[in-house]
């Protein structure tokens, strides 16, 4: 299968300092691999890496020829201004930026296309809803309903289940393996090693640095799980420059 | 025969009425729906400090030409696209937020701007660059609030999609689009010229007030930005006919007096706003099964 994401020796980080660092690695098209590490692991802003959002300090992210509107990222849900008066409706139907752009209609077509998102995340009804009003699992399903409008081929979740309740990791759960079976290439950051063990054949355990990547029986085991929590999270003032030196660059 | 008089004689009698009515309309239609923006971006302060930005362009064009209107409206322009540029580019690649670049480059602009205005002028000259004069509009200040209020719309048009998604996801517009960076450029330019229109109707001090007092009027009564658009559009008209009407009958100054009827509606509307407001608030009426 053909690498879908390449990580060159990737580091990526805030103010020279790195949050992911000398990552390599590459994920096959189709692949369904869970992130998994502690806070401040750096999973969000390897993910921010991928999106195109976070300039690497070191080494590049191939992302095998896709434009950016090819890529779906679902970042956690505190970016969004919730005070903004736009209805869910309007809102999953930014999902349909690549077909629409700027100018583009939103005819009938189009309109159906977003009840049919709403409908399989379970929203229907919820359309002329303020996004202000929705609970953080309302919030999710909404999210979700958009990556399916975006019918991206890699699908990028940080944190998708994050302090939502178990009947709806259920159903969004269902929507990653549909996607999965859709040979979609999918990457989740998750926290609950249960779900991870149960629904993705593949995993990274990341601690600013990879400690494991493979099957995920083989990379959740004590020994990796005690190194990762092992990590240093703060960032060192006084630290020496990292002897590797690279250049930074991120292909499209 | 009374109303007719009190309301609708001075625009039938006296021409520099109809000009002004005509000026607040045109102000009306461009800036209440950048002020929407202004007030949903959190930058409503912005709006102001953008407002003192044009302060040193305007000065510079009345100490080349005296009160010369395309000399103010090109020198404004120029000072407040630099600032508003200078601003948005700093804010964009180093960690400082926008109002904070934004405080700091208008305040020079204003310091710069009296300082200028002082050195060739005499206070007269400073109160009409402070307050403007509305009751004073000549066929071209007309054409180039009219010509400008026309663009803000055409543009507003053009960006509206980006600029919303900007405003209620950033991250997701990034994800998917470059438009981001010039939509915000292009929004933070309407910005400048509806202040440089508001500049020659209003002034400096009061420029802003046409854009920023409807869009809080507006948050009173509608939960949706197109509502809110056509509801600051609205009172914005209003409050620009009331202060003339008012400006006509009491001889209080047209500017002032058009800013404080905005205030009024906006009291108003904190109170009895079918949207959050007081009144609202404390009886809201029986809850409802779901």
């Amino acid at each position: 299968m053909a690498a879908q994401l390449q990580f060159r020796d990737v580091t990526l980080g805030y103010d020279r300092h790195p949050a992911v660092h000398h990552l390599n690695g590459e994920v096959a098209s189709g692949a369904l691999l869970a992130i998994v590490g502690p806070n401040g692991a750096g999973k969000s802003t390897l993910f921010r890496g991928i999106a195109g959002i976070l300039k690497p300090l070191a080494g590049s992210i191939e992302t095998g020829g896709l434009d950016i509107r090819d890529i779906a990222y679902l970042p956690q849900s505190v970016d969004i201004d919730r005070s903004f008066p736009i209805s869910v409706f309007d809102l999953v139907g930014t999902g349909l930026w690549r077909q629409v752009g700027f100018f583009g209609g939103m005819g009938r077509a189009a309109r159906d296309r977003i009840a049919q998102a709403l409908s399989a995340v379970g929203f229907n009804g919820f359309e002329n809803r303020s996004i202000g009003t929705l609970s953080g699992g309302q919030m999710q399903r909404m999210l979700f309903a958009r990556v399916l409008l975006q019918d991206a081929r890699l699908i990028v979740l940080d944190e998708p289940f994050n302090a939502i309740d178990a009947k709806t990791s259920a159903d969004l759960l269902a929507l990653v393996q549909r996607w999965h079976t859709e040979k979609r290439t999918v990457l989740a950051a998750l926290h609950d090693l249960d779900l991870v063990r149960a629904n993705f054949p593949e995993t990274l355990l990341l601690a600013r640095g990879p400690v494991a990547w493979g099957a995920t029986a083989d990379v959740l085991t004590a020994q990796n799980l005690l190194e990762a929590r092992r990590m240093c999270e703060a960032f060192d003032d006084s630290a020496a420059a990292c002897a590797v030196d690279d250049t930074p660059s991120r292909a499209a | 025969m009374i109303i007719h008089d009190a309301l609708i004689a001075p625009f039938t009698e006296f021409e520099f009425m109809r000009r002004a009515l005509a000026a607040v309309i045109a102000l009306s239609l461009g800036g209440a729906p950048i002020g929407v923006f202004l007030m949903l971006r959190r930058m409503s302060l912005v709006g102001d400090a953008m407002a003192h930005a044009i302060l040193p362009g305007a000065a510079i064009g009345f100490l080349l030409s005296g009160l010369n209107l395309f000399a103010m409206t090109a020198g404004g322009l120029i000072a407040g696209f630099a600032v508003a540029i200078l601003a948005g580019v700093v804010a964009r690649t180093t960690e400082l937020k926008e109002d904070a670049s934004l405080a700091t480059f208008y305040l020079v602009s204003l310091a710069l701007g009296v300082t200028i205005v002082s050195i060739k002028g005499t206070n007269i000259d400073l109160l009409h660059v402070l307050f403007g004069n509305i009751l004073a509009m000549d066929d071209q200040t007309l054409l180039v609030i009219a010509f400008n209020a026309t663009v803000t719309l055409i543009v507003l048009a053009v960006i509206y999609r980006p600029l919303v998604i900007e405003c209620v996801d950033p991250v997701f517009l990034r994800t998917v689009s470059r438009a981001g960076a010039p939509a915000h450029l292009a929004f933070l330019a309407l910005v400048v010229i509806n202040l440089v229109n508001g500049f020659h109707a209003l002034g400096t001090l009061l420029a802003v007030g046409l854009m920023i007092l409807p869009a809080g009027i507006a948050r009173f009564w509608s939960r949706d930005i197109t509502g809110m658009m056509c509801i600051a559009v609205g009172s914005a008209m209003v409050s620009g006919y009331a202060g003339l009407v008012l400006s006509f009958q009491t001889k209080v100054p047209s500017g002032p007096a058009i800013i404080l009827v905005a205030a009024m509606l906006y009291v108003f509307s904190v109170l009895f706003g079918s949207v959050s407001g007081l009144v609202r608030q404390m009886f809201p009426g029986r809850h409802l099964e779901a």
